[in-house]
């Protein structure tokens, strides 16, 4: 397991926004997280990330420390179990999780290659940097293109991508993708899910927030439901498209 | 795209530390001989309005610093230019009989830094707590601080043997600043933050500006870059008090209320929040012009504020926006 997160409270002022919310991730795992508005998605993913402190819970972080081969068996050691609350922010990306927020919020004064090595600011090694340019320009070619373009200029589908290749410079264990489809064209929504798929080929866990459920469910593996603050159901992806209820509620019939 | 083309790519325009730190010291030691024909041959007003402008364009590039480039509102530069000038006044004032000579130009260098430092110190005591504040609440904290600096100084008339002067102000401060030291801080400042924020570590200050939430999900610890801008700039704040005591030879505590903090403010922002160049330029502008235009005096803060509002119309960026005037590569943070 990578990421547990185990009966994580989370209140604005008076607001309960999570009620003991527990969730896990597996290595190489793309999960999704669906629910309606309001349910407490974004929240969930900025606790994970430390932009939010929970008053009650914890999540573990358990990366693979090393693999080590034998006999042509892959052995896993895995590194000591850390809690993340009450970690900084900066601390939590430095350890592997990476968080593309609602909304894309790129930095829109900047230019898009400023853009990409903010994402490399937890990197030191230049050559690192230039690798994560290079992948990244791999995935998205239209960032290359653009790459001394305002980040504010780039059209909704271009900011999105531009989001996500930005956190991915700093080579992360774990992403965490806020609603990627978020006001896009049908065919970039497509475009982008290949894209996510293709990241997690490469061996990048992700926890996928998202409206469009039938989208979500379809690239992930497992999916939890969300309802004002509470997980409902969990179950193999699969299972939640042909479930009754998820389908009434969340795939429209 | 091949290693190479990369490569260049990264390091494009950047010039090496070695040949920035020679450049910066040719035109320092240049400085002096200009230094020294401009106090033989040039008007003493003039001269006096030249080491102004100086002194201008420190406040308005270090505020520019916290402002324009973090994005942090401050109304407090006056106070911590305050506290650098009184350290430099009152040491100068209290020790002028056992320095001269030789002795001066050290004592007078180590005055300086020891000015910025103390407003470094108050920075960094006063940043920690308030930086967590946004927007308004930051602009009604700084301006707190800067109030409280001036009352304190209003009533301290000594600390132990050195005299401080309260209300009345203090008086006969050696007059040490001249061309040469003055220019030799505006290129240290200048340099230092333009260097500081265009260099490749530099751009998480324009990132904390643009988007906080963003920047710290980047892994950007965004509290220590707002109070990094802020000691950062309160240092040459200080040094420009420095510089400005021992310019005119008397400080008085109204010299540091929030009318002057608002002033540097209207720098920063009619240069072009975020431009440094932009700072320098709205600091030559608004030294200078007061000077042509003393007749009208008692009207400075109301062309102050015509000034600004017209600028907010017709072209609310500033002068320069938050580009630089030259410098191609400081564009592409644009
Ligand atoms: N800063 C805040 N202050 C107070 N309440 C908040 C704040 N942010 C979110 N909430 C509340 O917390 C609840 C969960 O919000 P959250 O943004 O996590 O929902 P979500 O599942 O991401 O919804 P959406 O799909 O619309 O993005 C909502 O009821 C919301 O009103
Ligand atoms: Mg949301």
């Amino acid at each position: 397991m990578l990421l547990s997160v185990n009966g994580l409270t989370v209140c604005y002022g008076v607001i309960t926004a999570l009620r003991e919310v527990s969730i896990e991730i597996d290595r190489g795992e793309i999960v999704a997280l669906i629910g309606a508005n309001g349910a407490g998605k974004t929240t969930l993913l900025r606790t994970i990330s430390g932009l939010l402190k929970p008053t009650g819970g914890e999540i573990s972080w358990c990366p693979p420390a090393a693999q080590v081969k034998s006999d042509a068996k892959t052995l896993e050691y895995f590194g000591a179990t850390k809690d993340l609350v009450g970690m900084r922010a900066d601390q939590i990306v430095r350890l592997g999780i990476s968080h593309v927020p609602e909304g894309r919020q790129v930095f829109a004064n900047l230019t898009v290659r400023d853009n990409l090595l903010l994402g490399a600011f937890t990197l030191r090694k230049r050559s690192d940097i230039e690798e994560g340019l290079e992948r990244c320009f791999g995935l998205f070619p239209v960032l290359a293109e653009r790459k001394n373009q305002r980040a504010g200029t780039l059209s909704g589908g271009e900011q999105q991508m531009l989001a996500i290749g930005r956190s991915l410079m700093g080579r992360p264990k774990l992403l965490l993708l806020d609603e990627p489809s978020l006001g896009l064209a049908p065919l970039i929504v497509r475009q982008i899910f290949q894209i996510i798929r293709e990241i997690n080929l490469h061996g990048t866990t992700i926890l996928l927030v998202e409206q469009n459920a039938h989208m979500a469910l379809t690239v992930a593996n497992r999916g939890y439901v969300m309802q004002t603050g509470r997980i409902i159901l969990s179950d193999k992806a699969a299972n939640l498209l042909e479930n009754a209820e998820v389908k009434k509620a969340y795939l429209g019939g | 795209m091949d290693q190479a083309a990369s490569a260049t790519m990264l390091h494009r325009g950047e010039v090496p530390a070695w040949a920035v730190n020679l450049g910066v010291g040719i035109v320092i030691a240049a400085l002096i001989p200009v230094s020294i024909s401009f106090d033989k041959y040039i008007d003493n007003y003039v001269l006096d309005v030249l080491i102004r402008i100086g002194v201008a364009i420190i406040l308005a590039v270090s505020l520019n610093l916290i402002n324009g480039i973090t994005g942090q509102f401050s109304l407090g530069h006056a106070g911590f230019m305050a506290l650098g000038a009184y350290t430099g006044g009152v040491l100068l004032k209290h020790y002028q009989h056992q320095i001269h000579g030789a002795l001066l130009p050290p004592v007078f260098i180590g005055v300086t830094i020891l000015g910025g430092l103390v407003a470094a110190i108050a920075g960094l005591i006063v940043g920690i707590p308030t930086l967590r504040l946004r927007g308004d609440y930051l602009a009604i904290a700084t301006l707190g601080f800067g109030e409280i600096i001036t009352v304190v100084l209003n009533q301290i008339e000594s600390i132990g043997k050195f005299e401080v002067g309260g209300s009345a102000g203090l008086h006969n401060i050696p007059h040490v600043t001249n061309f040469f030291w003055t220019y030799a801080w505006v290129v240290i400042c200048v340099v230092v933050i333009a260097r500081l924020v265009y260099s490749a570590k530099g751009k998480p200050f324009f990132a904390v500006r643009e988007d906080e939430i963003a920047a710290a999900a980047m892994g950007i610890d965004t509290t220590y870059y707002k109070v990094a801008a802020f000691v950062i700039g309160a240092f040459f704040a200080g040094v420009a008090g420095v510089l400005s005591a021992t310019l005119s030879g008397n400080l008085d505590p109204g010299d540091f209320n929030f009318v002057k903090s608002i002033v540097i403010v209207v720098m920063v922002v009619l240069g072009g929040s975020g431009s440094i160049t932009g700072s320098v330029l709205a600091a030559i502008l608004l030294t200078y012009l007061p000077e042509q235009l003393r007749a009208f005096e008692d009207w400075r803060l109301v062309i102050y504020a015509l000034l600004l509002i017209v600028m907010m119309l017709v072209r609310p960026e500033g002068l320069l926006g938050n580009r630089e005037l030259w410098w191609k590569r400081k564009t592409a943070m644009v």
